[in-house]
């Protein structure tokens, strides 16, 4: 669907997207990562035709970006970052000039606009100017609009950005559900996000990609690093020693709550310890009031990658 | 075709849900008004005499205000990037967007044949300079209109596009002025390049393809170079 081979895009003085490529397949839902300046926009800039690439070659529903851009164009429904809509203008009418933009058949216009404002939820607003409208109405306009010709790829640049958490939550909602009938490439810097909603995850910084897989996998890789978090009652310093002790245990951190004690126990690979870690304790007549694995979220994944990366970047420089 | 039908109808609507069209046609309307009553007065003749000259120079002034925002709006406000990834060529958008600025160049000056049906109730007017000069007005609207929207694609400040068209309608028209210094090549070309002289041949009642050309190509040349500017957005 849309196939990505050494992108990369310049400016003045510095490369925004570094040669980069991937490939997204038919009916993915991929989430690009990034922090802020990533390279996320300018990505998704040139895969809809808005600017085009420095060098390397971008190919979205089997057209070429560079050279057959209206085609790419005719397939894709793009919903920038920040939602630009003309703000004089009632829903209707710009969702009606924005399918006659796109090329949809007279006939079929009044029944397509049915439909989006339908399945985005702003049937009770068609009437109303767009720069009356809150932020979270204007976010699902904008998608009504992306979504107006049936594309088969939508490009979306930070779908929730801006709104609040009830929306945040539709707006998921409406992006899994046109996942089951259209490829969506969605750009976010908010983790949870990509956890929901996407199967694949490109994760990418300083305009390189550092990570790409499913949520699942990119979890699975680092799980290497499993913490057990212990709440017990007792003497602390003295837990703390005899923990250090347990066979395959690398570091005890020990931390103060209280009556109790809080440790963050860190095992060396692949070693679940938390049988040894409840014996050695019971052993000592200690009181194990709690003790749970620590889940790696995709927020530690990424703060991990891109802050390793940084420092890599700072080293060679 | 369909795109900047699409495109000029947008345009159109959006002039006129603003009150920018109305404040616009009104005050050309009033101040032509007022110096048709006077060269009537003064003149004593059934013709557009002196009025057709100071409709051209409110014409001049007000057209700037009606083209600054075409472009430079999109820019600023980020519907560039949604209009540019719609399948609409970047000429589509331009040449809609001009004619809608036309369009309502038209609908400004076509009120003034209020004055030629009083000319021709109360007196006997000669329709041959009359019809040439609207001929003329229409053809100098499209190249004013041209360059509007060429400065307006220039900036992303509408205030900063009204300034600097203006500017450079004032310095097309005194351009041809400068003639009178002398007549060496330079002052030649500079009358060739100023409107002035152009539209005065309309004013007389003659339509001359040299003027018709002149105006045209002026305006195509407009618009050739707005399109290469909102497509230098990709190479920039």
């Amino acid at each position: 669907m849309i196939s990505v081979r050494n992108l990369t895009k310049r400016y003045v003085n510095k490369a925004a997207v570094d040669n980069i490529s991937f490939d997204v397949e038919d009916g993915d839902i991929v989430g690009l990562l990034g922090p802020n300046g990533a390279g996320k926009t300018t990505t998704m800039r040139i895969l809809t035709c808005f600017m085009p690439a420095t060098e390397g070659t971008a190919t979205v529903a089997g057209h070429d970006v560079f050279n057959d851009s209206l085609s790419v164009r005719q397939k894709t429904g793009y919903l920038p970052e920040n939602v630009p809509l003309y703000l004089d203008m009632r829903v209707k009418e710009y969702l009606y000039f924005r399918a006659r933009l796109k090329k949809i058949p007279r006939r079929d216009r009044k029944q397509k606009m049915g439909e989006c404002l339908e399945l985005c939820g702003i049937t009770d607003v068609q009437n109303q100017i767009i720069g009356t409208l809150s932020k979270g109405y204007k976010q699902r306009v904008g998608l009504a609009d992306a979504l107006i010709h049936d594309p088969e790829i939508l490009i979306l640049d930070e779908p929730t950005i801006g709104l609040d958490p009830n929306q945040i939550r539709q707006i998921r909602k409406v992006i899994k559900d046109l996942g089951k009938k259209h490829t969506i490439l969605l750009s976010t810097h908010i983790l949870p996000e990509v956890e929901m909603v996407c199967n694949k995850v490109i994760i990418i910084n300083k305009g390189k990609i550092v990570a790409m897989d499913t949520p699942a996998n990119l979890m699975n890789q680092l799980k290497s690093v499993r913490n057990v978090v212990l709440e017990v009652k007792g003497d602390g310093k003295k837990i703390e020693e005899s923990l250090s002790r347990v066979e395959g245990i690398s570091s005890v951190v020990w931390r103060e709550k209280g009556e109790v004690n809080e440790f963050i126990v860190e095992a060396v690979e692949g070693k679940d310890l938390r049988e040894d870690i409840f014996k050695c304790i019971v052993k000592d007549n200690y009181i194990l009031r709690e003790m749970k694995r620590k889940a790696i979220t995709l927020e530690e994944i990424f703060h991990q990658i891109t802050t390793t990366e940084t420092e890599e970047i700072q080293k060679n420089a | 075709m369909r795109n900047v039908h699409s495109i000029f109808l947008r345009e159109i609507r959006s002039y006129f849900v603003s009150p920018i069209a109305y404040i616009v046609i009104s005050v050309f309307l009033i101040a032509s008004g007022f110096f048709f009553a006077g060269n009537l007065q003064f003149w004593q003749e059934a013709s557009l005499k002196g009025s057709l000259d100071s409709i051209q120079f409110f014409l001049l002034l007000l057209t700037p205000v009606i083209t600054m925002r075409l472009i430079s709006e999109e820019t600023k406000s980020g519907t560039m990037e949604t209009l540019m990834t719609s399948p609409v060529t970047d000429f589509d958008v331009v040449f809609g967007k001009f004619l809608a600025a036309l369009g309502l160049y038209m609908v400004m000056i076509l009120p003034t044949w209020i004055f030629v049906l009083f000319l021709y109730l109360f007196g006997n007017p000669d329709f041959g300079p009359i019809i040439s000069s609207y001929i003329g007005l229409t053809l100098m609207g499209g190249l004013f209109v041209s360059i509007g929207i060429l400065i307006s694609s220039l900036t992303r400040n509408q205030i900063v596009a009204a300034v600097i068209g203006l500017i450079s309608l004032i310095l097309l028209w005194v351009m041809g002025f400068l003639s009178s210094y002398g007549d060496s090549w330079y002052y030649l070309c500079l009358k060739y390049i100023g409107t002035f002289d152009h539209w005065e041949s309309f004013t007389k009642g003659i339509v001359d393809t040299r003027d018709v050309i002149y105006y045209l190509s002026f305006t195509a040349l407009m618009l050739f170079i707005t399109v290469r500017v909102v497509e230098s957005r990709k190479w920039r």
